[in-house]
């Protein structure tokens, strides 16, 4: 001690109020107030952004889940049914019998019309509504000769009028369709017999050419998803799960270790195409091709699953392993301190501690995968494919997309019809999503750290 | 001196437990614990003392091989049960550890119930033919634990809502049901309150009649009031081991002497 006690500890110098805000202090809260404004501003930024998109979403998108129809009363005779079936020109035919029928409808409805041939009418109807017919009476045969109730697609265009997406001055130039048929659509709407209803069609249908999108559904491409997350979560987790547990657990820490962990962080880097054209050479040209794997084809959703593994392995296995981290190093001593083995510390009580972290990152993974695009342009999973949804031979190796592609191939289409199916889609995907990760934060909050 | 009695050595010495030679250990490059030769004995508990950092726990982790979790760790020298080497090749050191149980500084019972806390060391080795069985266990071990008449009605609880106390006497308990011969701990009352640190102080002096304890404490009180033995470590050597009653009193080394009074430490 160089000081003496005896020596008064010099006090402060001058007496301040509590009740004035010191220069210091008044800078301080400034700062404080700016850095509040700016933090509030950004979130409002993001709402603004969150809003335009589900607007736009929702606009654009919520029509497609609607679709318009006309009630048809018809009979179809038994003779006219064996001479359509023996035709070569089989859904024609059936459309024509339906294009007659429809005129009678209008016309027993008491419905002023300037056409008079069935097939002036034509424009009306869907061009594929006469295959829809054929397949009715074909599972309905005791309906031949009987009369019933059919409730007939109209045509993309006219459905398009009633949405609004098309009018008067657009089908200027359409030669397939004009003025006199939107009027009589207006009258067969206001009388009842073509309405709006919801489409169901286009949750469970299959993908159509490009020239009957009211008969498109988005069903095939949900299937594709589904089959590819089935291939995801059975490749990623197990494998993921075992090398984590391995890095983290038992693995000796040096340079071979070290060079994995490294790479593994890497390989969450790599941007998703890579893993596409990497999918393509090992899994289609060397799995399918030199050794020969049929259902190791080109758009199989057992390859694009693979692909999407391929990206999404990475990312679960970082996310495990931080849960593993996180479980705390005093219950693996409490049970080795006890006499369990490794293995013993690890499957009972490291593991059911991490698993909702896991799963949360193992559902956020398969997110990912499912909105991811770019792999499955490399596998021939983003062309057009059509799926007879009634028979799938093979889940996991017959062509088909994934919901993401399917968005992408309808949006590339002309008709606007396609834009609208485009935006459904978009819809539909973010259900997904945002089911998914309902239930992952559903997970974390049920499973809460329990130490 | 080899001409005391036998009879007249028994009243005073217990066997030998564990007996340490020349034991070093290393962390990467640097050495933690400097040529210890130790001899603890059974039924008895023997306290390290010694200032923080100086290598109580690392010599306390030797005896039951929990060293061995850490990677760059490294033991030389030899340390034996009952006059047998743990760290021989032939030693697995989960049966060692099953022998030689641990009870930490930070109360670290599962995030299970109760009783599967106490049941788990049972069930993993073994140790019972019936659920019967299996619920005796556990309340014996709950009885040593002192803990039996507060808990035997929420065994089903979880062991993680119990107060601090409560869970170090629960890892105490879930220690002794795996019915091991020595008991290490590593500054069991650290985290303790006062109240609690009487009850595991008391319930310690009481499983001396079946076990050999080691407690490592910073509380030389603490030494003072449970150990028969207390061995004091300074900079990695163990500096003076003898009964607490002579360390605390006429202790031999200068080093011991001044940490006791509290000039190092
Ligand atoms: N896991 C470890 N890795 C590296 N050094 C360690 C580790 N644990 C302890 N040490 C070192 O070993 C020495 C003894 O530590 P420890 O046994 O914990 O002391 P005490 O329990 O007496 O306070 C200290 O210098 C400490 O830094
Ligand atoms: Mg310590």
């Amino acid at each position: 001690m160089t000081m003496e006690h005896t020596d008064a500890v010099p006090g402060p110098s001058t007496k301040s109020s509590l009740y004035a805000l010191s220069p210091h202090v008044k800078k301080r809260n400034a700062k404080e107030a700016r850095f509040k404004a700016i933090g509030i501003g950004a979130i409002l930024i993001g709402l603004v952004f969150l809003v335009i998109l589900v607007t736009q979403i929702v606009g654009n998108g919520a029509s497609a889940f609607q679709q318009t129809r006309i009630d048809v009363e018809l009979t179809v005779s038994q003779e006219e049914f064996d001479s359509a079936e023996k035709s070569s020109l089989k859904t024609s035919k059936y459309r024509g019998i339906l294009e007659n029928a429809l005129l009678v409808t209008i016309q027993e409805n008491g419905i002023e019309t300037p056409f008079t041939k069935g097939k002036d009418i034509r424009p009306l109807i869907s061009s594929g509504a006469g295959n829809t017919l054929r397949q009715h009476l074909l599972t309905h045969p005791d309906q031949i000769g009987e009369p019933f109730k059919f409730n007939v697609l109209t045509n993309g265009t006219v459905d398009g009028y009633l949405k609004g997406r098309v009018s008067r001055e657009s089908i200027a130039n359409d030669k397939s369709i004009n003025e006199a048929h939107l009027e009589l659509v207006d009258t067969l709407k206001d009388s009842g017999v073509l309405r709006k209803g919801f489409n169901m069609g286009f949750i469970t249908g299959n993908d159509t050419s490009d020239l009957r999108p009211e008969q498109s559904g988005f069903g095939q491409s949900m299937l594709g998803s589904l089959a590819m997350m089935i291939v995801v979560l059975l490749v990623c987790l197990p494998i993921s799960v075992g090398a984590s547990i391995y890095l983290e657990e038992f693995a000796p820490k040096n340079k071979i270790t070290d060079f994995i962990e490294v790479n593994i962080s890497n390989l969450a880097a790599v941007p998703s195409i890579v893993f596409g054209i990497l999918a393509l050479a090992a899994f289609i040209q060397f799995g399918g091709g030199t050794l020969g794997f049929s259902a190791l084809r080109n758009s199989a959703p057992l390859v694009g699953g693979l692909a999407l593994s391929l990206m999404t392995l990475p990312t679960i296995i970082i996310a495990t392993r931080a849960s593993l981290k996180a479980v705390p190093g005093t219950i693996r001593e409490a049970a080795l301190g006890l006499g369990a083995s490794r293995m013993q510390a690890v499957f009972h009580h490291i593991l059911p501690l991490a698993m909702p972290g896991i799963l949360t990152g193992t559902i956020i993974g398969l997110a990912a995968a499912l909105g991811e695009t770019a792999p499955l342009l490399m596998i021939g999973m983003v062309a057009f494919v059509q799926m007879d949804l009634d028979s799938v031979s093979g889940f996991f190796s017959d062509p088909n997309v994934g919901m993401p592609a399917q968005i992408y191939i309808w949006a590339t289409r002309a008709d606007g019809a396609w834009y609208e199916r485009a935006w459904g889609g978009i819809i539909i995907l973010l259900v997904f999503l945002l089911t998914m990760n309902i239930i992952a934060i559903i997970l974390r909050r049920r499973f809460e750290r329990r130490w | 001196m080899y001409d005391v009695p036998n009879t007249e050595r028994d009243t005073t010495v217990n066997d030998i437990k564990i007996s340490a030679n020349k034991v070093q250990v290393y962390y990467g490059e640097k050495q933690a614990i400097k040529d210890v030769d130790c001899e603890i004995q059974d039924k008895t508990v023997t306290a390290f003392i010694g200032p923080s950092g100086c290598g109580k726990s690392t010599f306390l982790r030797c005896l039951n091989r929990m060293n061995d979790t850490i990677s760059v760790c490294r033991v030389e020298g030899s340390i034996n049960l009952d006059g047998e080497d743990i760290y021989d090749k032939r030693v697995d050191p989960v049966q060692l550890r099953a022998k030689v149980g641990m009870v930490f500084q930070k109360p670290n019972p599962f995030p299970k119930s109760i009783y599967d806390n106490v049941a788990y060391g049972p069930r993993i080795h073994g140790l019972f033919k019936t659920k019967a069985e299996l619920d005796d266990i556990v309340e014996k071990a709950l009885r040593r634990g002192a803990l039996w008449e507060e808990v035997k009605d929420r065994l089903g609880d979880p062991a993680t809502g119990m107060s601090g106390g409560q869970q170090q006497r629960l890892c105490i308990a879930r220690a002794v049901a795996t019915e091991p011969e020595v008991l290490l701990m590593d500054e069991p009352c650290s985290a303790l309150d006062p109240i609690a640190t009487a009850q595991v102080e008391e319930l310690i002096d009481e499983l001396r009649s079946n076990y050999s304890v080691v407690i490592v404490t910073h509380s030389m009180q603490q030494a003072a009031r449970v150990s028969q033995k207390t061995a004091f470590f300074h900079l990695g050597n163990l500096v003076e081991f003898d009964d607490t009653s002579k360390i605390f009193t006429n202790p031999e080394d200068p080093r011991t002497e001044s940490y006791i009074t509290g000039r190092i430490g």
